[in-house]
């Protein structure tokens, strides 16, 4: 999406966890306005954490230690308690994968969305209560002054994540982090939730960071994709490019083993051995030792992201050599 | 695509009619007042077999599985393990049954399901414990387990916690699989997981089938997962089989609307999965009730629909619609209209 300004700027982030162990090892990406993001990877390649920092939410016991975090112009990183909470909730929201767990049980849904309208918006308590019923409406819910009165336990997983939602995109925010929003739920209800997403990025011109494991359902919502690898950007570039001709063995082995969209597809592979621990001192490329195109030059000193043509990124020496299958040839592959 | 002969012909030996486990139109209600869950459920696993389960939250999955392990009794209907009637059975006579080992549960978070406090080892070693098999055996079983879900000996002193969650399920399988079960029945095994782990331990199910002649029952909302594995793959939808048959020819030609749905609900890298999910998702008239679950959310619903349809037998496929024979040239017409307009 071409656009002079980047609406967030991620630049050499880095993010230590218990003081020392560095997760997330100077990642750079940037979201222009209206656009969407994926960060994939498997668990612990600090795709979540980095997410977390563009929140200003890290868990307790991690940091950021280094890089900037430039939201509309201001470094995030720098912001204090107070400046915070005029960002978070009003012009960026959030999603998480769990929506019952971030509900109040013992107030109900329509309440809590209309309390965020009240404070955050600043409007009167009868407007506030009219636009929430409003809101619900709008994310696909059926009769939602009904579902303004009910509590949590009254609704599935997947109303549940319409309301949070709701709450995320309330105040009109310009970004909106999802962070495995859409994992717990149904796979008919995922497929209209993502519906969702893509909508409300039409209708408001949304930004999404879209944080997932599940390189399909990426797939589905994102323009481009940020490949994550042991805290580091190994990929990055327009989906439909980066998914039919991957330019990392890493990218190419999660393509390998996600659902690719061919039924008749039965071999089960897998990615060999564990991603290195957090933190660990690796001479050169982090994921060597489970590539299957790893040569000497890959263990020399540190691979540098290397930019490619289409707005493309790659971190691998080898990148230029070795010849990889994208989605269609693996497709092609189980006929 | 399928267990090598070898297997199957031994499993086939083992039991030379009855198959592993027949479930013959279950009824099942829970709570009080009872609400039904499940309704003429009929379920067939042979040894050597891998039968996936696919349906939404709510459908009655779960609940399916513990009236297989006998946890839970049908009001009308029979379970039978290996011949042998679990559903008739009570008291110390179903304690009995389950202590054999032969039907052994694996759950989808292993963090909630194993005990957190107890080495691997004693989790997988209290089976045996409880069975009366002397320590010494047990310890050799327990090891021989592991080396089975490739498990490495030196995680046999860690706890659930020390370990990552891959490790943590093969532990659950390790824990079922010690006692020599004839079938395992696994809830979600995969969900937890990311996309290699999930691979991982599929393989792992389907290496065991084959090595051990058993019988699996998975249990999954995941289409992909299910494909990769299972033989057979039958549809749950608000409690009632609306679709069964091999795994391949079900997902790729669903006779069934709400299979379709849940196809072309899947997530995917590339390529279409049959009909589109706008033609699928219209809601069915209203008034239609009382017969086919799915008739509701069914855009090809009429008025035969509020009579719950017969399961129709063609080959090995089985379909419960009155209108299976129609439905996809009207999908056509549907998703060409939306083309137009």
């Amino acid at each position: 999406m071409p656009s002079s300004r980047p609406l967030l700027s991620v630049t050499d982030l880095r993010v230590t966890v218990g003081g020392g162990a560095e997760a997330v090892r100077g990642v750079s990406f940037d979201v222009a306005p209206g656009e969407s993001v994926g960060l994939v990877g498997e668990s612990g390649s600090g795709k979540t954490l980095t997410c977390r920092a563009v929140l200003g939410v890290l868990p307790p016991g991690c940091a950021v230690t280094g890089g900037r975090v430039e939201f509309g112009g201001e470094d995030l990183t720098a912001f204090g308690r107070r400046q915070w909470e005029a960002v978070r909730g009003a012009r960026i929201g959030a999603v998480f994968q769990d929506p019952a767990s971030y509900l109040n049980p013992s107030l109900t849904v329509g309440a809590q969305l209309a309390e965020v309208l009240r404070v955050k918006a600043g409007l009167p308590r009868r407007a506030a209560r009219a636009k929430a019923v409003e809101l619900l409406g709008g994310m696909g819910l059926h009769d939602p002054a009904r579902v303004y009165g009910q509590y949590p336990h009254e609704l599935s997983g997947g109303m549940l994540q319409r309301v949070l939602i709701a709450i995320a995109v309330s105040c009109d925010p310009e970004l909106l982090v999802a962070d495995e929003a859409t994992t717990a739920l149904d796979v008919t209800v995922q497929a209209e939730v993502l519906e969702l997403l893509g909508r409300l990025r039409r209708e408001r011109g949304l930004s999404i960071v879209f944080v997932s494991h599940d390189l399909a359902v990426v797939a589905e919502l994102c323009d481009r994709i940020a490949v994550f690898y042991g805290g580091e950007l190994v990929e990055s570039g327009p989906t439909e490019e980066v998914l039919a001709s991957p330019r990392h063995p890493y990218t190419e082995a999660l393509l390998r083993v996600a659902s690719v969209g061919d039924w008749g597809r039965r071999t089960l592979d897998v990615i060999p051995g564990q991603p290195p621990p957090v933190g660990a001192a690796v001479t050169g490329c982090r994921f060597a030792d489970r590539c299957a195109f790893a040569a000497d030059a890959c263990r020399q000193g540190d691979i540098p992201l290397s930019a490619l043509p289409e707005g493309r990124a790659v971190r691998c020496v080898r990148a230029s050599e070795v010849a990889l299958a994208g989605a269609g040839a693996l497709m092609g592959e189980a006929r | 695509m399928s267990a090598p002969a070898p297997a199957r012909e031994a499993a086939a030996a083992a039991s030379p009619e009855a198959p592993l486990l027949a479930v013959r139109g279950i009824d099942v209600s829970l709570g009080r007042p009872a609400v039904p869950i499940l309704r003429d459920v009929s379920l067939t696993v042979r040894a050597g077999e891998i039968v996936g389960i696919v349906g939404e939250t709510g459908s009655g999955k779960t609940t399916l599985a513990r009236t297989i392990f006998g946890l839970v009794r049908p009001l009308r209907g029979v379970v039978e393990v290996e011949g042998a009637p679990v559903s008739a059975l009570d008291g110390s006579r179903l304690r009995a049954f389950r202590r054999t080992g032969r039907v052994q549960l694996v759950f989808q978070d292993p963090l909630r399901s194993l005990d957190p406090d107890l080495t691997v080892a004693a989790i997988v070693g209290e089976g045996p414990a409880i069975q009366g098999v002397p320590a010494a055996e047990r310890r050799e079983k327990v090891a021989r387990a592991l080396e089975l879900v490739g498990l490495d000996s030196s995680v046999a002193s860690r706890t659930p916690g020390q370990i990552s969650g891959g490790q943590r399920q093969r532990v659950s399988i390790a824990r079922a699989v010690v006692s020599g079960p004839r079938l395992l029945v696994c809830d979600e095994p995969v969900s937890a997981l990311d996309a290699s782990n999930r691979n991982h331990i599929l393989r792992l199910l389907d290496d065991l089938r084959r090595e051990l002649g058993i019988g699996v029952v998975v249990i999954s909302h995941d289409l992909g997962s299910l494909a990769g594995i299972a033989d057979r793959v039958a549809v749950l939808y608000r409690g009632r089989i609306v679709e069964d048959g091999p795994v391949t020819e079900v997902f790729r030609d669903p006779r069934h609307p709400y299979t379709a749905l849940l196809v072309a609900s899947a997530p995917r890298v590339s390529g279409v999965h049959g009909h589109s999910l706008a033609a699928l998702r219209q809601a069915g008239p209203t008034g239609v009730a009382g017969g086919c679950v799915f008739a509701h959310r069914c855009p090809f619903a009429t008025s035969d629909c509020s009579i719950q349809p017969e399961t129709a037998v063609s080959g090995d496929r089985h379909v419960a619609c009155h209108h299976a024979a129609t439905w996809p040239s009207a999908a056509s017409r549907l998703e060409r209209n939306h083309a137009h307009g």
